[in-house]
């Protein structure tokens, strides 16, 4: 999943004892229960997500079956046709053209996104925060409330509106800004925009808890010191609030790259992205190794970036 | 903050007009949908006067129906045996020196986090697609057992979060007045966790209520939930039907989200 709720960023990964943790006492016997405790989480965790994962990377070795699944024959042809293709006349490796542009697909619009949500998302972060202290609580209820409703349904919310006969074309047309419905659906810029009102809450809530810890009494110093609007924006908000604008930035870019829902909806057969290759070889492709593989690909890649992330709030912890 | 400053060294010339116009752009294409839910034509852009009838026909749909049911079916037990499991959890990890093995159950529960769900998705496609092929058996136990492990997260950070602001006054207090542990964890410490188990029960509850990329890998042929049957509808010629279901999943969301706010902003 690649939601992360504004709770776990501030559980640091090893929590620091309390002073006044409840049983000092640290017998075998105490560990033990709390081993058995867990039990239950480990195991359902274990069975039914983590170690799932093995039996896909085992997968991306084989051969694919005829009509679906696989053949028990080892194989690396899943990982070397991820970016590369066999030629069917004369046997040559070439670039595998088709993934390539889904791969760039992915990545810009991925890119293009978080630059948006946090064109519209700093601002927003940085509103809420000067509200009068009773209001801000409000005013951030607002910005999360659409986040937890269904993200099939704001999907859909932003498909009615840009469809071809859709609110924003009927607008357009009746304003007499355009003769006939400009076409958006099914276009990158349809899972660009998408994306950006799925995602804009997880770049607000970071940004938001660094302007919220940021002293705006330093604001005040910076314009005593004759700064101009630009400078104390620039030299003094831009770097205090840079943790939160890198840790929101991976939030939202995360979630974009593993992407499945929005851009198959706005996106549509054509326009696919990372998430969409994937379902393809379980689906038309049949080629479950190469989905395996694709798959796993994916999945190093956001880890990455998320240990990249934990990297930065903790830093930011230590920091602050 | 010690103080507040005056309003004008924090405006930044443009920012509240960008976040208006954010705040607006957030709600305008929801309060559309919800709108035309009620539209008496078949147009999802021209209103043509109020009308329940989409809501009529979308209850009518024996399609709905039985995605709607079988929706709260599969989210009442995998978020409450997430719950408890998460329950559990919760106790053992917190409120404690750091023990062998700590660090790696807290990375194992939060594992679902990390990975992308269409990863987890075709992980699990891939094991279950043998599983039933080698013992035949369809039912629902597959997507129970995929929503509750992703559940379990959900459920367990606020669990956590309100074991963690808990101090042991009360605890060591009944410990002292001869109480056994069992009677201490019944009668101090669950009731005091309780907003953290609501709050999570509510959490899991939505997020399996609204989750479609791994349902739809993990399904069998007949097990749509109301987001994989929407997600399947919208392959035709999509009516105000669909506003209308939508329109119920976004107020009992939003309604079980501020019971979660409200629950979780009263634990102090």
């Amino acid at each position: 999943m690649a939601y992360v709720t504004p709770e776990s960023e501030a559980l640091p990964l090893d929590a620091p004892a309390e002073p006044g943790a409840l049983e000092a006492e640290h017998s075998s016997r105490d560990v033990r229960q709390r081993w058995f405790l867990s039990l239950p989480s480990i195991l359902i965790i274990f069975f039914f997500a983590a170690g799932p994962l093995s039996v896909m990377l085992l997968y991306s070795f084989l051969t694919p079956g005829n009509y679906s699944g696989v053949k028990w024959e080892f194989s690396t042809d899943a990982w070397s046709s991820i970016l590369m293709q066999r030629d069917i006349f004369d046997d040559t490796l070439q670039w595998a053209d088709a993934h390539l542009s889904i791969f760039w697909r992915s990545l810009s619009l991925s890119m293009i996104t978080t630059a948006l949500t946090l064109i519209f998302g700093l601002p927003t972060a940085w509103f809420i925060s000067t509200r009068p202290p009773g209001r801000r609580e409000l005013w951030l209820f607002l910005m999360t409330v659409p986040s937890w409703t269904n993200l099939l349904v704001r999907t859909i919310a932003v498909q009615e509106m840009i469809r071809a006969e859709g609110v924003i074309n009927n607008v357009l047309v009746f304003v007499g800004i355009v003769d006939e419905p400009v076409q958006m659906m099914f276009t990158n810029f349809a899972i660009g925009l998408g994306m950006t009102y799925v995602y804009l809450p997880l770049m607000v809530l970071p940004i938001y808890a660094a302007v919220e810890k940021l002293d705006k009494r330093l604001l005040e110093a910076c314009y005593d010191l004759y700064a101009s609007r630009w400078q104390a924006f620039y030299r003094v908000i831009l770097p205090l609030v840079k943790p939160g604008i890198i840790a929101g930035s991976i939030l939202v870019f995360v979630p974009c790259l593993g992407a499945y829902v929005v851009p198959r909806v706005l996106g549509g057969g054509k326009n696919l992205m990372f998430g969409n290759l994937i379902e393809l070889q379980f689906g038309a492709g049949r080629n479950w190794p190469l989905g395996a593989s694709l798959s796993f690909t994916l999945m190093v890649i956001v880890m990455v970036a998320l240990i990249f992330y934990i990297r930065v709030t903790s830093q930011e912890r230590k920091d602050g | 903050m010690a103080e507040r400053a005056p309003f004008s060294v924090q405006t930044i010339p443009g920012f509240a007009a960008i976040a208006i116009f954010t705040f607006v752009a957030i709600y305008t294409p929801l309060v559309i949908l919800v709108a035309f839910s009620f539209n008496a034509g078949d147009s999802l852009a021209i209103w043509e006067g109020f009308s329940l009838k989409w809501y009529y026909r979308a209850a009518a749909n024996e399609q709905v129906q039985s995605a709607a049911i079988r929706s709260l079916y599969l989210a009442g037990i995998s978020a409450s045996v997430a719950t408890v499991a998460a329950t559990m959890a919760a106790l053992a990890t917190t409120r404690t020196r750091h023990f062998p093995g700590k660090t790696m159950i807290y990375a194992l529960i939060n594992q679902p986090l990390m990975i992308p769900e269409i990863v987890t998705a075709v992980a699990l496609l891939i094991v279950f697609a043998w599983v039933k092929v080698a013992t035949g058996h369809t039912s629902m136990i597959y997507l129970i057992a995929a929503h509750t492990a992703f559940c379990i997260p959900f459920a367990y950070l606020p669990i956590r979060a309100r074991l963690e602001t808990m101090d042991d006054t009360l605890e060591k207090a009944a410990a002292d007045l001869y109480a056994g542990r069992w009677q201490v964890f019944r009668r101090i410490t669950l009731p005091m966790m309780m907003p953290g188990i609501i709050a999570g029960l509510m959490l899991a509850f939505v997020i399996s209520m609204d989750d479609v990329v791994i349902t739809e890998f993990v399904k069998s042929a007949g097990q749509d939930t109301l987001p994989t049957y929407m997600l399947g509808q919208l392959r035709r010629v999509v009516t105000p039907e669909i506003n209308a279901i939508s329109t119920v999943v976004v107020f009992a969301g939003a309604f079980l989200v501020t019971i979660f706010f409200w629950v979780s902003s009263n634990r102090r």
